[in-house]
């Protein structure tokens, strides 16, 4: 047995804490390689968006009138904006919970570890996840639906700011979701229900010119909207513009309303979040 | 038993040369409470308690269940908040604890659950980079017996080395106060053994120990000095040994008769009673046993339990001795 010799506190006073910004690195790390040894998890997260493009996308793929593109063209950057928004939103609402219950949260909590690394290390899970998810639905989008890059850098650039602002706004949402439900097990459905409403009233499933107005202007209090329609504009030609609402993809507005999703999830997650499960106090 | 015998000798020569190295905090108490309150609803679950923890001591808080010892314990570790009385842990107040304060506190949970895809060296690993001067983790997995297991994934760990690991995360910033809650419960006695052991290790090197147990044989083993508390109120402190004496001082003296009958006298005057056995008996006494009130009996009369299941322990009690 090795010996060490007693500590006197000052010593521990005087060193150094980590800092918050590198120990979010590396729960980043340890969270990606947590997601990537659950293959059934990984899998299924994967899967899932994929699955219903192909479905929506294959089922519906007449012409669209008078906007020069097929619905399933359509289905593309509505399935990418739901992709992003699962493998934030929803896996971090999940996950979260199931963490809270299972006590890792308290454990965490009981370390010097700062709480925002705690964040941080989700942000990066999410990223790198949500970015795989993107690249493997507009794979999908490009090889089967005939939906086309990008070709300008302004598109890409577009593509860009929507997919971090997005991806940002919906974690923080998973985040502050997370300490609704009552237990891990009931997470799933707390954390789906709302999101399945979302993807039917912003346009996901359901192309936008059809759903009611009133629905219409609910789910544009929400960002998944925004989401599906910033990337239309960078993925569609401008004829399809005429299926908007204000006949415009409405740039400067979608980079507003996510923008202000960011800052209103963080103040959201500050005010609410709990390392402890109700039942533990 | 060889091996509680072993390890009271061993814990009282540790106990004096940590005095020795300490003398600047002779003084100082890692834990102060007094006068602690916490109420759930209607619930009093602490109801005044008072305890000073010396450094380098091992602290045993013994209760039943529901006494209010994990409450104590969460309050101590900054993870609850108290309704009332003075807390001071390593000088501060936990209910406004910092970054550094909680890089020298390291808490066992109870029932505690880690993530079961990674390996015990990446979590050992990982947990050592939030403290500003942490043990070598390599070290730390030696120190609680993972050395063989630190490839595996924790998911495939048994009961008994999850809790090893457990420790392992509570020690990993080198702490100068450690908090277990019940550490041992659904142990096997060889497993209980082993984790006393570990625990005796770490107080050699000088960690100040608090732990919670119902078990009382558990407390008697590690304990420096124990608290018995019963309905969130201290009902007895002291040193084990003191305790029973305070409150049991007749012995039991037992031999067996030349014909074989086995024989039993309570007595408060031991010695006397045996003097008379070597007047009656030339040279051995067959089966001669003198034995004090274990502390299970008043630890029993204590927290109110008292009655035939606590004379039942009380025979398995001694046949240890």
């Amino acid at each position: 047995m090795t010996t060490t010799a007693v500590r006197p506190p000052e010593e521990a006073l005087t060193a150094r804490l980590p800092g918050a910004w590198s120990l979010g690195l590396s729960r980043g790390a340890l969270e990606i390689k947590q997601f990537f040894r659950m293959r059934e998890q990984v899998v299924f997260t994967f899967a899932f968006p994929v699955v219903f493009l192909f479905l929506f996308a294959s089922i519906f793929s007449d012409a669209v009138e008078g906007a020069g593109i097929s619905a399933s063209q359509l289905y593309v950057p509505a399935m990418t904006a739901a992709g992003i928004m699962s493998t934030s939103f929803q896996s971090l609402g999940v996950s979260i919970a199931v963490e809270r219950d299972e006590r890792v949260l308290r454990r965490l909590r009981g370390t010097p570890m700062p709480p925002a690394s705690y964040f941080l290390g989700k942000i990066w899970l999410v990223f790198v996840t949500g970015l795989l998810e993107t690249a493997i639905l507009l794979l999908v989008g490009t090889t089967l639906y005939d939906v086309d890059l990008p070709t300008s850098a302004g598109r890409w650039f577009d593509l860009a700011w929507i997919f971090v602002l997005g991806l940002t706004a919906c974690a923080l949402l998973g985040i502050a979701i997370s300490s609704v439900p009552r237990s891990g097990k009931s997470a799933t459905s707390v954390v789906v229900l709302p999101f399945l409403v979302l993807q039917f009233i912003s346009g996901v499933y359901i192309a936008v010119d059809t759903i009611p107005e009133w629905m219409l202007n609910i789910g544009a209090l929400f960002p998944l909207k925004w989401m599906c329609q910033g990337l239309r504009g960078v993925f569609l030609p401008e004829s399809a513009r005429v299926l908007e609402q204000t006949g415009d993809w409405e740039f400067g507005r979608v980079a507003l309303v996510l923008a202000a999703w960011c800052v209103g999830g963080l103040v959201l997650c500050l005010l609410t979040f709990r390392w402890k499960s109700r039942r533990d106090g | 038993m060889d091996i509680r015998k072993y390890a009271r000798s061993s814990r009282s020569v540790r106990f004096k040369a940590t005095l020795d190295g300490m003398t600047a905090h002779a003084n100082e108490l890692a834990v102060d409470v007094r006068g602690l309150r916490k109420q759930y609803g209607d619930v009093t679950a602490v109801d005044g308690i008072d305890l000073g923890i010396r450094r380098g001591e091992v602290f045993g808080l013994l209760g039943p269940n529901g006494a209010g010892k994990s409450t104590t314990v969460e309050i101590l570790q900054g993870n609850r908040a108290r309704d009332g009385g003075e807390v001071s842990v390593l000088g501060a107040d936990p209910g406004r604890a910092t970054r550094a304060w909680r890089s020298r506190v390291g808490i066992v949970w109870q029932d505690e659950s880690a993530p079961a895809e990674l390996t015990v060296r990446e979590t050992v690993r990982h947990f050592a980079r939030y403290y500003p001067k942490p043990r070598n983790p390599e070290e730390v997995l030696a120190l609680v017996g993972l050395r063989e297991k630190a490839g595996s994934r924790i998911k495939a760990l048994s009961g008994g080395q999850r809790r090893r690991l457990d420790v392992a995360l509570g020690v990993i910033g080198g702490p100068e106060l450690l908090l277990l809650d019940e550490p041992t419960t659904g142990f096997d006695p060889a497993a209980r053994r082993q984790f006393w052991e570990l625990i005796r290790t770490l107080a050699d090197e000088g960690t100040t120990i608090l732990l919670t147990t119902h078990y009382l044989e558990e407390a008697e083993a590690l304990a420096d000095r124990l608290a018995v508390i019963a309905n969130g109120r201290v009902v007895a402190e002291g040193e084990p040994a003191a305790l029973r004496d305070r409150h049991g001082t007749e012995a039991t003296v037992e031999w067996t008769e030349p014909d074989g009958t086995p024989r039993a006298e309570r007595t408060g005057t031991p010695t006397r009673a045996v003097a008379e056995l070597m007047r009656r008996f030339d040279g051995e006494i067959p089966g001669l046993r003198v034995s004090r009130p274990t502390l299970e009996d008043v630890y029993l009369r204590l927290t109110g339990q008292s009655d035939e299941a606590g004379q039942a322990g009380r025979i398995t009690q001694e046949d240890e001795r």
